[in-house]
């Protein structure tokens, strides 16, 4: 286990390098688990820190942005609206490697509509949704990610139909769409080195079972958690001490996993026959999946031929925040003229 | 005649928006300045695309008055919805030249105008070679050529005026010729002139252009080396982007690559477009968005994300009537205090108040180096008038100062550091020093955040990190007063003074000239920005009587001043206030202002009771 965190990647970094500070969600929080196979990922990917930009909106999830990678800078933005905040930092400066963190209320409620902009402009990020299907933030409301008839902590069934965000990524032309597990490090570290790799719109929905309002088997998207009569819930102290749920299946079955608490979710792997590069195919897996209530992960749509915002707009390889004011200024001829035309 | 009727009149022309009269407007306009007249255009449009009545203003006076005059002169009467009100307006003596088909009933069977029937439909129908829907537009055309000859405008500048106004298109400008031609002809044959105005050439206008708000607004931005726009389109503040856009094409653009050194972006709404400019500021562009009233309550949240985290941002909010959709297309000074404090917790911005187009192109490139020194959201509040009208203003300047960037540690002066904190405040003005993202140094990085955070950027909700921070916070804002333009004052030991903002200043300049005719002159000090300069406690500390003159029910600007002021000051303010959609004029400042000093000269009544 330490030997794998001394070890120094491409750019002479060992994965320390890579962490942040320590977390202060709840213990076992699947949130927790992402963030360190997100680490993993920027570590085996050797992303150069100090070019990393940590992007998240408002939520327990986003406050992951705190909890990896120290040396880079991050912004902790506001409730939904971290897409705009990331376009305008990679128009800025289009150097950054941008990975955001965000929550299922944070993109698929108060987010959808720069969630889906953010899409369409096929922006260069890493997005990753840590999908409870549950407001966690904010003690346990439920999402627009939970499925119909699921219920909430408290008993209450949820009325509405989900919004499966994945779905909704195909449909807009997204350039990448995966779905993945917070404890399948083995599927999700690969997924999240490609999506760093892709240029455009990486979205990882990635679901990550709420161990205090989410943790009951009337929800399809948790695990139970395991506690013993005296060990206190929510003591980040006591985070080491708990047992991650992890899984480790073959593509094309259908992996039932075992909650603690005896009820269990069923993770279908796309199998190598799956197309990536057809959409139509993508939404049709994903809604016989969502019949058989099964949750489908692994990379479901990619197509890397798509041009991101900034080619788009053709901006210059370097940065617009680089450029000097002699840059961006007319020159005083130019100016006269302009001034001459103007009657 | 009597000579006052020279160069002195104001022209209204009444007709339907979608008709194409604003370049027949544009023209008349046009070939008055070029004859050295002092011009000011003013266009009360509705928000509509087709078939509203619309009205535009043109007041030409020899002391060259930029505000609007409530009364007109001579009315150009082309749209039946309105005529007969319209022909209600024009004043006694005045004149009315109209579509011959329109029925005179009404006010428009008053006696004591001249009126100049033209069959201006019947022209176009049986004089105009060209496709009926041009013809609806060569039309409007016909009523500049019998205008040009019924008050003399010299035919050279009409030409002028034309090839200006279809600059890139030859055909186009002849048949709008054509059609002047028409109208100078039907008016020598047809008309007998019984009005008293007329038009001289003379110079007025040397060394001056004709520019709008918005463009000059976004001249500022493209001249501070802004990067990065993100906007959302809305009435009266797209023409600004357009135009920012427009110029960055044409300046910003790689010749031989086709690379950009500029992005625009159309954001999804205003919370995003917001957000953008506050993501490309924290990534070290420099960025801006320009919206009106109900754009900037969107912007509401991440506008206090933007101070407490202290990132700059650049808005330019050109006012238009509220509250929400309000007249879109009708002017006011209506977001003065909402601007100021925008956002929840305790929150305050810098507001930069221009009221000439001099002043929105300045205002707006100083914008960007305040905003970068201060770290914070910097707006820039123009308005309807100011932004969409053409004013006469001399050429813009050239900025040959450098910019600045503000307190930024690059990686050299972070080696040079020992020990740095976002948010610390080194140099007592409550100003701390950032990064970039990207800057090359182990220690550059740190986590912005819109929840409590100490000085070293990390989170806290420690009751004494939030309230130094917020102390902190009120010390750099503070700090503004001095880096902001100070007020403009005019001032001869008067005991009356007024106070105004924004385009309200061209009404009180046409005001004072009159009140010091009528014996009743007052000093005037214009606010220049928020938070308020020292100058202006002092300055109406020295006067009696204050009238504070803005374009809102309110008095937001009262307010200010009344939450700032020491008690005993704020007993001297009187608010007059004009909020019914269209510019400010004189009129409206002159009533109250002579009825207050006029009060104070009365010796106090004697008591009764003896
Ligand atoms: C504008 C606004 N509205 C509401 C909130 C309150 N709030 C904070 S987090 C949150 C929900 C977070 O849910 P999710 O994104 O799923 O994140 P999780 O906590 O489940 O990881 C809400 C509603 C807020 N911060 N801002
Ligand atoms: S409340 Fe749920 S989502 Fe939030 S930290 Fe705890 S377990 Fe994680
Ligand atoms: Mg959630």
């Amino acid at each position: 286990m330490t030997i794998a965190a001394d070890k120094t990647n491409r750019i002479g970094l060992t994965r320390d390098d890579y962490r942040g500070a320590h977390t202060t969600l709840c213990a076992g929080c699947g949130h927790n688990s992402i963030t360190n196979h997100i680490v993993k990922a920027l570590h085996d990917s050797a992303v150069e820190p100090h070019l990393l930009a940590k992007m998240s909106g408002i939520g327990c999830s986003s406050k992951a942005t705190a909890y990896f990678v120290d040396r880079a800078h991050g912004f902790n933005g506001a409730h939904g609206r971290m897409p705009s905040l990331a376009t305008g930092a990679k128009l800025a400066n289009r150097e950054l490697v941008v990975v955001g963190v965000s929550g299922d209320g944070d993109t698929a409620s108060i987010g959808l509509g720069q969630y889906c902009h953010m899409i369409r402009r096929n922006l260069d990020i890493t997005y990753v949704v840590e999908d409870n299907g549950v407001y966690g933030l904010t003690k346990g409301q439920l999402s627009a990610t939970a499925d119909l008839g699921s219920t909430l902590r408290k008993g209450r069934a949820n009325d509405y139909p989900q919004i499966d965000i994945c779905a909704v990524a195909i449909d807009l032309g997204a350039s990448f769409v995966a779905r993945s597990f917070s404890g399948d490090g083995k599927q999700l570290v690969p997924l999240l080195r490609a999506a760093l790799a892709h240029r455009g719109t990486a979205l990882l929905d990635v679901v990550s079972p709420c161990v205090t309002f989410n943790d009951h088997a009337g929800s399809t998207k948790s695990y139970a958690y395991v506690k013993d009569h005296d060990a206190p819930v929510n003591t980040p102290d006591f985070i080491a001490f708990q047992p991650e749920i992890t899984v480790d299946y073959d593509p094309g079955t259908v992996q039932d996993v075992a909650l603690h608490d005896g009820s269990h979710i069923l993770l279908r792997k796309l199998d190598g026959d799956h197309d990536v590069r057809d959409p139509v195919a993508a939404l049709r897996a994903l809604h016989e999946a969502r019949r058989s209530g099964e949750i489908l992960t692994g990379l479901l749509y990619a197509d890397p031929e798509i041009d991101d915002l900034c080619t788009r707009e053709r901006l210059p390889d370097r940065p617009l925040a680089h450029l000097g004011i002699d840059a961006l200024r007319p020159s005083r001829e130019q100016w006269a003229a302009l001034m001459a035309a103007l009657v | 005649m009597a000579d006052g009727n020279v160069n002195d009149l104001c022209i209204q022309a009444a007709t339907v928006n979608g008709s194409g009269s604003q370049s027949s407007n544009l023209v008349i306009t046009k070939a008055l300045f070029h004859m050295g007249i002092p011009v000011a255009a003013k266009n009360v449009f509705p928000s509509n695309i087709e078939g509203l009545p619309t009205w535009y203003d043109i007041r030409i006076t020899p002391r060259g008055y930029q505000c609007r005059k409530r009364s007109v002169d001579i009315l150009i009467g082309m749209n039946p919805a309105t005529f007969a009100d319209d022909a209600g307006n024009v004043r006694p003596g005045g004149a009315v030249i109209h579509e011959a088909a329109l029925p005179r009933v009404g006010a428009a069977g008053r006696e004591d105008v001249a009126w100049y029937p033209v069959p201006f439909a019947r022209l176009a129908r049986e004089r105009i070679d060209a496709k009926p829907d041009l013809r609806k537009y060569l039309q409007n055309m016909i009523y500049v050529g019998v205008l040009a000859e019924l008050i003399g405008l010299d035919p050279a500048a009409v030409e002028r005026g034309v090839h200006d106004q279809f600059r890139t298109k030859p055909a186009a400008a002849e048949l709008n010729l054509e059609a002047i031609r028409l109208g100078v002809e039907y008016a020598r044959e047809h008309l007998v002139k019984t009005d008293p105005f007329r038009v001289e050439a003379m110079d007025g206008t040397a060394g001056r252009i004709l520019l709008d708000g918005n463009r000059a607004a976004a001249l500022g931005a493209l001249m501070a080396g802004c990067t990065v726009l993100a906007w959302y389109p809305i009435t009266p503040s797209s023409s600004l982007c357009e135009a920012l856009i427009e110029h960055a094409q044409r300046f910003r653009v790689d010749p031989e690559t086709g690379e950009r050194r500029f992005a625009a972006v159309q954001a999804e709404d205003e919370l995003a477009a917001i957000g953008m400019v506050l993501g490309a500021t924290w990534a070290g562009a420099r960025a801006m968005t320009a919206t009106s009233g109900p754009g900037i309550s969107l912007m509401a949240e991440l506008t206090g994300l933007g101070y407490y985290a202290e990132l700059p941002a650049v808005v330019v909010d050109v006012q238009r009537a509220g509250p929400s959709t309000g007249l879109p297309t009708r002017t006011m000074q209506g977001d003065v205090a909402f601007v100021h404090a925008l956002s929840h917790g305790d929150t305050r911005h810098p507001v930069l108040l221009p009221g000439t187009v001099t002043e929105v192109y300045e205002d707006t490139r100083r914008a960007f180096d305040l905003a970068d020194r201060l770290q914070t959201p910097v707006f820039v509040l123009s308005d309807l008038d100011l932004g969409m009208n053409l004013w006469m203003t001399p050429p813009l300047p050239y900025a040959d100062e450098g910019i600045d960037r503000g307190k930024v540690l690059d990686a050299e002066a972070l080696e040079r550091t020992r020990d740095w904190g976002r948010y610390r405040d080194v140099d007592g003005d409550g100003i701390p020093y950032r990064t970039l993202p990207g800057t090359p140094h182990p220690r550059a990085g740190f986590l912005t955040r819109g929840s409590g955070h100490d000085e070293n950027a990390f989170y806290s909700e420690s009751p004494r990190a939030y309230r130094d921070t917020m102390e902190r916070l009120r010390r750099k804002i503070d700090g503004a007063r001095m880096l902001l333009p100070a007020p403009q004052v005019e001032e001869a030991g008067r005991p009356g003074l007024v106070v105004a903002y924004g385009t309200t200043h061209h009404a009180v300049i046409e005001a004072r000239d009159r009140l010091g005719e009528a014996g009743a002159a007052v000093d005037y000090m214009r606010v220049r920005g928020l938070p308020l300069h020292p100058l202006v406690a002092e300055v109406i500390e020295r006067h009696e009587r204050v009238y504070v003159v803005e374009q809102n029910r309110d008095g937001q600007m009262e307010a200010i001043l009344r939450q700032e002021l020491p008690g005993t000051l704020c007993d001297r303010l009187r608010g007059v206030r004009h909020f019914n959609g269209v510019p400010i004029d004189a009129e409206a400042i002159i009533e109250p202002v002579l009825a207050g000093e006029a009060a104070a000269r009365r010796p106090p009544a004697r008591s009764a009771v003896a």
